[in-house]
């Protein structure tokens, strides 16, 4: 029984990472600009495929590049691509309504997604694509446990980012500064911050992470579809809303725990079908029992 | 001398109604300067039209002789300017040091790159701002609560890290909105002091908006009076003290004049 247990917490670990990684984004964005950016499944989906794009191209080099050097190129490629995309989709869709109802916003998301959607679906067909192996998969076996160079490679980077955000929102001056935009937004000008710029390294840092996610999950369910970005899209979201939005450590344990609900659903319900099932009943839970998420603040504290 | 602050002719509208009339202000460099006036007079409304919080539809403002009127504000507080406020806006959720560093934000000379990869210079950079936001932190006395949120400092410690926020980027006006507001006697006196060191000690030019005179007539060497958006006198303190149209405005026509100003009168 004990390696079965232990074999998926590790699948859900796994897992939970890449819903981790998504979930930054929604949450980084709720936090400044108090506003759920519906695209952001979509600006996944995009870096997934431009991960592929950036593996396929060095694969086909006639060079016979090492695995590892290609898993970096596409990573950094996806990552800064994807960062530019997100910055474009803030300035042209989101800033020209920053003064618009909450709901102009919002529903501008949902189209930025379906246009995300539609246009890659436009440029390359509905057919599925397939991930090159890049990792290999033949698993280890440790104690009972079978674990592959990919699923160490997933917790790995996934810590790695995940350290690196948590130290760039707590002690560098830009993390300063989009803590002091959820804080107090109308005196950040008054620092002499400039909020776009703030607001625009938001959008490049959760959609160059959201990207990463791509990559690894890409790598570990090969089959990319134009359509991928709306469940894990909504997964993610929920995780950020379990882990209380706007909260970037909650983001993060809001992953592992919705890792952890997909992987464990089909060990104690019939079939993997109940997941959704499963998660949302979560979401509405913790919603009636504490609206503002694991990790939120109460929304109203001042009296 | 190039003042080093200049209004000419300014004018600002809510609406329908007209904030400030025709207001023109001239500071040099170190004076100490009084902004007074009875509640609702524009003074705050001036303050938020210099630091570029409201946008300007007539009339120039200069600092230390360039034109800023169409500046926004992180430009303008990167020239030399910081103020505070008459109700505290401080970063509440953010620690006491977090507060201060972040008044120095147009002072990091780093770019996000060297942050990221901790680069010599962005340790260099860290370690002069964060010394520095020690140093402010102790001259006033808030040393223990560095990690603190500043949501939990006492009122009157709130007040003093929102001007140690102000000086950390070395600022050379300081705009003061009310600092001694819901502070009671001893408190204010204490304050009177501290701004009289600060001017001194950092070399400063501060112009400083203030309801409760014994404030103004201690510290100012000059003082502009405003009511209903138009400026009413300028002088220095003792004079303001004695003209009829000051008196009137503060206590009325038939107020009394041989009594001492009004105390504050914050809602």
């Amino acid at each position: 029984m004990f390696p079965i247990i232990a074999q998926n917490i590790l699948n859900a670990l796994q897992l939970g990472s890449v819903y981790a990684l998504i979930a930054l984004g929604y949450t980084m964005v709720y936090g400044i600009l108090t506003m759920i950016n519906f695209a952001h499944g979509d600006i996944f989906m995009v870096g997934c495929y431009l991960s592929l794009a950036a593996a396929l191209f060095l694969l086909g080099l006639p060079l016979h590049l090492p695995a590892g050097l290609i898993f970096l190129g596409a990573l950094l490629f996806s990552m800064l691509l994807t960062a530019i995309l997100g910055v474009a989709i803030e300035r042209l869709a989101y800033r020209p309504l920053r003064q618009a109802p909450r709901v102009s916003a919002v529903i501008t998301a949902l189209g930025v997604g379906l246009f995300l959607e539609n246009f890659t679906l436009a440029i390359l067909g509905p057919e599925p694509r397939h991930f090159p192996p890049l990792i290999a998969m033949t698993p280890w076996q440790v104690g009972g446990l079978s674990l592959t160079l990919l699923q160490l490679l997933i917790l790995i980077v996934t810590a790695l980012i995940l350290v690196l955000l948590d130290l760039l929102v707590r002690r560098t001056l830009m993390g300063m500064a989009m803590r002091a935009i959820s804080d107090n937004r109308p005196i950040v000008p008054l620092m002499g911050v400039s909020v776009d710029r703030v607001i625009s390294f938001t959008f490049a840092l959760g959609s160059a992470i959201a990207a990463a996610g791509g990559l690894l999950y890409g790598l570990a369910y090969p089959v990319l579809d134009p359509y991928m970005g709306i469940r894990i899209g909504w997964w993610a979201f929920i995780s950020a809303v379990v882990g209380g939005i706007g909260n970037i450590r909650g983001a993060m344990l809001g992953g592992f725990i919705l890792g952890a609900v997909e992987i464990l659903t089909p060990m104690v319900l019939p079939s993997s079908t109940y997941r959704d099932f499963v998660a949302f009943s979560l979401l509405l839970l913790l919603l009636v029992f504490k609206p503002t998420g694991l990790l939120g603040r109460p929304l109203f504290e001042r009296v | 001398m190039t003042p080093i602050l200049e209004i000419k002719d300014l004018w600002h509208f809510f609406g329908g109604l007209c904030a400030v009339a025709d207001f023109s202000l001239t500071v040099q460099p170190g004076d100490l300067f009084g902004l007074i006036g009875p509640n609702g007079a524009g003074k705050t409304t001036v303050f938020n039209l210099i630091t570029g919080v409201f946008r300007i539809s007539r009339g120039r403002i200069f600092f230390r002789g360039e034109d800023i009127t169409d500046w926004r504000s992180p430009r303008i507080i990167a020239a030399g300017l910081a103020r505070t406020f008459q109700n505290i806006r401080l970063f509440k959720d953010l620690s006491a040091l977090d507060n201060v560093l972040l008044g120095a934000s147009a002072r990091h000379d780093y770019h996000l790159w060297d942050a990221l990869f901790h680069t010599p210079r962005f340790q260099r950079v860290e370690q002069r701002w964060s010394k520095r936001a020690y140093e402010l932190l102790a001259r006033f006395n808030l040393t223990r609560y560095a990690a603190t949120p500043a949501r939990h400092l006492p009122y009157g410690d709130q007040r003093r890290l929102e001007i140690a926020r102000a000086l950390i980027s070395a600022p050379s006006l300081l705009l003061l909105d009310e600092p001694a507001a819901g502070m009671n006697e001893a408190e204010a006196t204490d304050l009177i002091n501290l701004i009289r060191d600060l001017h001194r000690e950092f070399s400063l030019t501060i112009l400083l908006i203030e309801h409760q005179m014994r404030v103004v007539m201690n510290l100012c060497q000059q003082v502009t009076v405003l009511d209903f958006g138009e400026t009413i006198a300028q002088g220095p303190p003792q004079e303001i003290q004695q003209h009829p149209r000051v008196l009137e405005a503060y206590l009325g026509r038939e107020g009394n004049t041989s009594e001492q100003w009004p105390l504050s009168s914050n809602q």
